[in-house]
């Protein structure tokens, strides 16, 4: 799925926007996603508000990772529910803050118990907020 | 006169004709009785819609819930109809000890007699009652209706809604209005033997129970039974549906007793209460005894279980005898839909067999020993009706000739349909879910 994701956005950026910006340097923008349990989202969005977090998306997805699945019954039928509900949020931020929000997200989302979820980043090429046309930091 | 009424349609005519201009001279409508018998066949009207369409439709993927609600609706109107036409006279005409007649084809004579109190057949065996006709045979209207529902528990997720038309006509006329005349009839085979069925635990339970095995049997099972991920979509559904079940079966109970007044109401709504909570609380132990956990789906699954096995024996029992078979019915309904089923490999896809099969037979024989006599009293009959062995032998009677008949013509019914329209939809259509495949609608 992650490998998807990058194939769709390679085809956008070299469609759109034609050689620009220069590959290999490093970005000053990051992609935060974290797949974490979904009753810890708000603890985990208060603490990235403080941070100076200006937005953040949030998305209701199912996986598996180590904690497998779970085993329901109804009347005596037991299922095996191999996908368990988590939410992914995703927040793009400088790349200055990114420890920070990394460090918020694994500390507040974490229980110490399997299914606390993972959390992977990104480099962002370019950004731009549509309202106003403001491109890459101050778009974020 | 009762000899000659069994004798043919003629002389059922002469009885019909009889039997109004007697009961003008004596009673009149009684306001108390009829307006519980107004509220009580609202009250099970709702246990149908939207009781038992909450219910099962809160039990199947989401993908079929459209279609299963759309069943109980469709049932409701189309059973109506067909009461109106001819199930009610089958049911309730004078006819013989098996089946009424066509005496009141198209409700015949209610024209005549809307406005008097109702005698149920004739001569010493009739029952009178202080409620119009209109409202006794609209109460009985809503039992048709709701044992038509019932069925489709178990043929859930796969049974083609034309077929289902077609298979639940039939079955009203030839295998509902028969059984109904054999109980509730005063001419009725089982009704002369003796038997107690209050409610419906024959009629009703038994009925649409082992109509529904045979039909998960003739239809085979779901696609994915046993292999794949069959959850119910929303169990809060279901939960809504089973508390309206519960309410309204004061109507289907304490309504049986056909007026408000003599307190044998009154009895039949408190044992229905504890019937229920009874089988609720044993059928949850039973689970988190078995499998670790009491669940939400158990715990209505053992309140219908106590409501359905209390049906036969509201108005024959006193609280103790309730809380008896509640609990029994508990643990009972909990062994048919949990273990029995899947010991036998069939796919009674909602357990209408499991809970209403298994747990109207545990109230029908129940009551046989736990009947208090003067509950069941009449002028004619002061000692009423007690538990003992022979009252038991009688119940096994009456519950293996429902079981026996229902079984052979549901299984010829569903055949006749099978030819006619075909039962079950296409492998491709279930896959799909039967709200877009049968439908065209689904929920977004």
């Amino acid at each position: 799925m992650l490998f998807g994701w990058h194939g769709f956005w390679k085809v956008n950026f070299t469609a759109g926007v034609g050689s620009r910006p220069e590959r290999g340097t490093e970005s000053a923008m990051k992609l935060v996603m974290a797949v974490i349990k979904p009753f810890k989202l708000d603890e985990v969005r208060e603490a990235l508000t403080p941070l100076g977090v200006q937005g953040l998306t949030v998305t209701e997805v199912k996986g598996f990772g180590r904690q497998k699945g779970q085993t329901e019954i109804y009347r005596g039928a037991e299922y095996h529910v191999s996908f368990l509900p988590k939410v992914k949020i995703e927040v793009a931020v400088s790349a200055e803050m990114v420890d920070a929000v990394v460090e918020a997200i694994a500390t507040t989302a974490r229980t110490g118990k399997i299914g606390d979820g993972k959390i992977f980043i990104m480099d962002v090429e370019r950004a731009l907020r549509i309202r106003t046309g403001e491109t890459d930091e101050s778009a974020l | 006169m009762r000899l000659l009424a069994r004798c043919g349609s003629a002389a059922a005519f002469l009885a019909m004709a009889a039997a109004p201009a007697f009961a003008a001279d004596e009673a009149k409508v009684d306001t108390g009785d009829a307006a519980w018998m107004l509220v009580s066949t609202a009250l099970v009207l709702m246990m149908t819609v939207p009781g038992v369409a909450l219910f099962y439709a809160g039990m199947v993927r989401k993908k079929n819930v459209l279609a299963t609600m759309m069943q109980s609706f469709s049932i409701c109107a189309l059973v109506t109809v067909l009461w109106m036409v001819a199930g009610y006279s089958l049911a309730f005409g004078e006819g013989n000890a098996w089946i009424g007649d066509f005496s009141r084809f198209f409700l015949g004579g209610l024209a005549e007699n809307w406005d008097k109190p109702f005698t149920l057949g004739s001569g010493d065996a009739a029952v009178a009652t202080t409620i119009p006709e209109t409202i006794f045979l609209t109460f009985q209207m809503t039992f048709a209706i709701i044992t038509a529902a019932l069925i489709t528990g178990a043929v859930a997720d796969r049974m083609k809604f034309s077929a289902l038309l077609v298979f639940v006509g039939l079955w009203t006329l030839l295998v509902y209005s028969p059984i109904a005349h054999w109980v509730w009839h005063p001419n009725g085979w089982i009704f002369e033997l003796g038997a107690l069925d209050f409610a419906g635990g024959t009629v009703v339970h038994i009925n649409a129970g082992v109509a529904g095995l045979v039909a998960a049997i003739v239809l085979g099972k779901r696609i994915g039974y046993g292999t794949e991920n069959l959850a119910p979509y929303n169990l809060g559904l279901a939960v809504i549906g089973a508390a309206l079940l519960w309410v309204g079966w004061f109507g289907f109970n304490a309504g049986s007793a056909l007026g408000s007044s003599g307190g044998r109401a009154g009895m039949a709504m408190l044992v229905t209460q504890i019937g229920a909570a009874g089988a609720l609380l044993s059928w949850t132990l039973a689970e988190w005894i078995g499998k670790g956990k009491p669940s939400v789906l158990g715990a209505i699954s053992g309140a219908v279980a106590g409501l359905v096995a209390i049906t036969p024996a509201a108005g024959f029992v006193l609280p103790g005898g309730a809380l008896i078979i509640g609990l029994v019915a508990g643990v009972t309904g909990y062994w048919g839909a949990t273990i029995l089923k899947h010991a036998l490999k069939y796919d009674d896809s909602l357990d209408a067999f499991g809970v209403h099969g298994i747990c109207g037979i545990v109230g029908a024989l129940l009551v046989g020993f736990l009947a208090y006599g003067p509950l069941s009293a009449t002028t004619a009959a002061p000692e009423g009706l007690s538990g003992g062995m022979d009252q038991f032998i009688k119940q096994v009677i009456a519950v293996a000739a429902t079981m026996t008949y229902t079984a052979i013509a549901t299984w010829i019914l569903l055949k006749i349909t099978d030819v006619i329209v075909g039962l079950r939809v296409t492998e491709e259509e279930e896959r799909e879910g039967l709200d877009l495949a049968l439908h065209g609608e689904r929920i977004n």
